[in-house]
């Protein structure tokens, strides 16, 4: 470890100070200050975003890949993911506000575990090494498991931490198994020599086994049928701060490292898991979809829409092109602020302890908050994926990857289920926009004013002016595009 | 290949076996048998038993001493190959250790303050 390597780390060491100090705050008197508590994480996060761009600017002259050992690289993929996760922290930290203020539990333990899963998923996405990744992904989920029962008086939050828990570890240890049997005939863990091996190895049983292994245990993470059972229980009983930060930002992380291993390691390896790959993506798809029409709980439903969503992202990854890569950046970014958005909006319709949980409290929206009513249309068109909304562009740019790829089935199969899930997204505009009945009770505060706002604007400028996203997605993906040998544009 | 985990296969049979026999087939034929109420109690520290372990609910502050020993229990185990290294790691590894033991000071401190450690 050298100097150059600090410069490297130095977002995340930033992070993993700043989220001790927040947990030390409460102990040394500060346990009332509940305002100072959200605004010291919002400045933790600006300094962090700030440390990013900064080092970006400072690793163009390093060779990327040989920081720690080359366990770490902080290339232009994972510079684009950290400012999503900073930037989805800060806007889950500004939800949870009024959320955690009515509540009885300490809010300074709550930004510091969402201070650490920060630091995890940072850590993650820059790993070049499965066990580097691997300890970013553990850091994170530790600290969702906590924060998922960060409630523990209440049946569901504890209900809802224990299933995710026990099944997270189990998923983990799955995980661990699969690296062990890939390090096992590779020889090593870093991403690109295990790459350049395969190129060598023709076929092998036990690799077989690691890769679909590895490919379990990222499923699971990022609830891809049939690992996606614990989603709709942990959405519903986790607080909804939370859930939007399981929907979002650790979904996206989890989209990011799928990417990361997939292009990098096991390139040479495709036409083995493509197929199984292809298969989890349409049972995704199908399952999420069918699923979600049914539920009138919003969380359960935006939970089985976001195992869906799982299914749309692993198109651009089974695709393995110059255009899945940029898709799985664009969609996540697309993804994570439409959901945001969302999420901001189910908070505004809070009675009593619970957010706006069920699609019947939707009833009347239009009345009570037009222009908020109208955002959550918007929100939700671009979850669908209709034209002037930036859901469209991210969709565009996955489907497009899997007809260049020649998986012109699975793409059929995803525009079919988006229009499967057109229906039960209009259910709730539906109860929003025509349904008489009582009027929906909303407590609208400034920093949900702000989430929604901010959402409401990316996704409308982005899908109307797409280009500096896509130039951008083109830019952070160069240097995977072409250690993975897919740019340019040459369709595998 | 295979053969040479055979070997493997053996010495585990042989180790599984060892504690069967001597547990389940040797010490019945040597012991008197002659069981009570008492005898047949689980061991607590050498009192008697108040109740079942499932009857009641433990404190939780049984499974905090225990994280809390695990935490320092690893920390002493990335201690001794550090000390081994200490000339050649040089000021930077007692850098990077001082940073190691701080972070887990921190944690203490936090548990030290929201009275963990208090027995009541």
């Amino acid at each position: 470890m050298t100097w150059n390597d600090v410069v490297f780390l130095l977002p995340e060491i930033i992070i993993s100070i700043g989220a001790s100090l927040l947990l030390l705050a409460p102990v040394v008197g500060w346990r009332q200050r509940e305002t100072s508590a959200k605004w010291s994480m919002l400045i933790l996060l600006g300094i962090t975003a700030l440390t990013v761009i900064g080092c970006s600017y400072w690793v163009q002259e390093i060779p990327q890949s040989r920081s720690l050992a080359g366990m770490f690289a902080l290339d232009g993929f994972a510079i684009f993911f950290k400012l999503i996760f900073i930037t989805a922290i800060a806007m889950i930290t500004l939800l949870s506000d009024d959320f955690l203020r009515e509540s009885r539990y300490s809010v300074w333990e709550y930004y510091s575990l969402l201070g650490f899963a920060l630091c995890g998923m940072m850590f993650m996405v820059s790993g070049m090494s499965l066990i580097s990744i691997y300890i970013g992904l553990e850091l994170m989920s530790l600290s969702s498991y906590i924060l998922a029962g960060f409630f523990k008086n209440e049946e569901k939050s504890t209900e809802a931490a224990m299933k995710y828990f026990v099944l997270g570890a189990v998923s983990s240890g799955i995980l661990l198994y699969g690296i062990s049997l890939i390090y096992g005939v590779c020889g090593s863990l870093n991403l690109l020599d295990i790459g350049r091996a395969l190129s060598t190895i023709i076929t092998n049983d036990a690799l077989m086994f690691g890769v679909m292994l590895l490919g379990a245990g990222l499923c699971f993470k990022m609830a891809a049928v049939p690992f996606h059972v614990w989603t709709p229980d942990v959405y519903e009983g986790a607080p909804t701060p939370i859930t939007a930060f399981l929907s979002t930002a650790s979904k996206a992380a989890a989209f990011s490292i799928f990417a990361r291993i997939f292009y990098l390691a096991l390139h040479d390896f495709q036409l083995d898991w493509s197929n199984v790959l292809a298969t989890i993506s349409a049972l995704s798809m199908v399952l999420g979809n069918l699923a979600a029409i049914t539920q009138d709980n919003v969380k359960r439903m935006l939970a089985y829409s976001s195992i869906a969503h799982a299914g749309y992202a692993l198109l651009g990854i089974i695709s393995l092109n110059s255009l899945g890569l940029r898709g799985v950046l664009i969609y996540s970014l697309v993804y994570v602020f439409a959901n945001l958005g969302i999420w901001a909006t189910v908070l505004m319709l809070r009675r009593h302890e619970y957010g706006g949980e069920r699609v019947d409290d939707f009833e009347g929206l239009s009345r009570r908050a037009p222009f908020w009513a109208f955002a959550m249309v918007i929100f939700l068109l671009s979850l669908g994926g209709i034209p002037p909304t930036a859901g469209f562009i991210g969709k565009y740019f996955l489907f497009a990857a899997a007809i260049q790829a020649g998986f012109g089935w699975l793409a059929i199969l995803a525009v079919l289920m988006s229009a499967v899930s057109m229906f039960y997204y209009l259910r709730l505009v539906v109860a929003m926009y025509l349904r008489e009945g009582r009027e929906a009770d909303v407590a609208i505060t400034r920093p949900l004013q702000i989430v929604a706002a901010t959402c409401l604007i990316i996704t409308l400028l982005l899908g109307i002016y797409p280009t500096p996203l896509i130039n951008q997605a083109t830019e952070s993906s160069r240097w995977i595009g072409a250690r993975a040998a897919i740019i340019p544009h040459a369709g595998r | 290949m295979a053969a040479n985990y055979s070997v493997l296969l053996v010495a585990a049979l042989i180790v599984l076996s060892l504690p069967v026999l001597t547990l389940f087939v040797l010490a019945p034929l040597v012991r008197a048998s002659r069981p009570n109420k008492v005898k047949l109690e689980p061991y607590e520290c050498g009192v008697p038993a108040s109740s079942f372990a499932f009857d009641h609910r433990f404190s939780v502050r049984y499974f905090l001493i225990a994280v809390l020993f695990i935490i320092f229990d690893v920390e002493t185990v990335f201690l001794f190959p550090w000390a081994i290294r200490f000339k050649q790691l040089g000021w930077f590894g007692a850098v990077e250790m001082a940073v190691f033991l701080a972070i887990l000071l921190v944690g203490y401190f936090y548990a030290w303050k929201r009275k963990v450690l208090t027995w009541v």
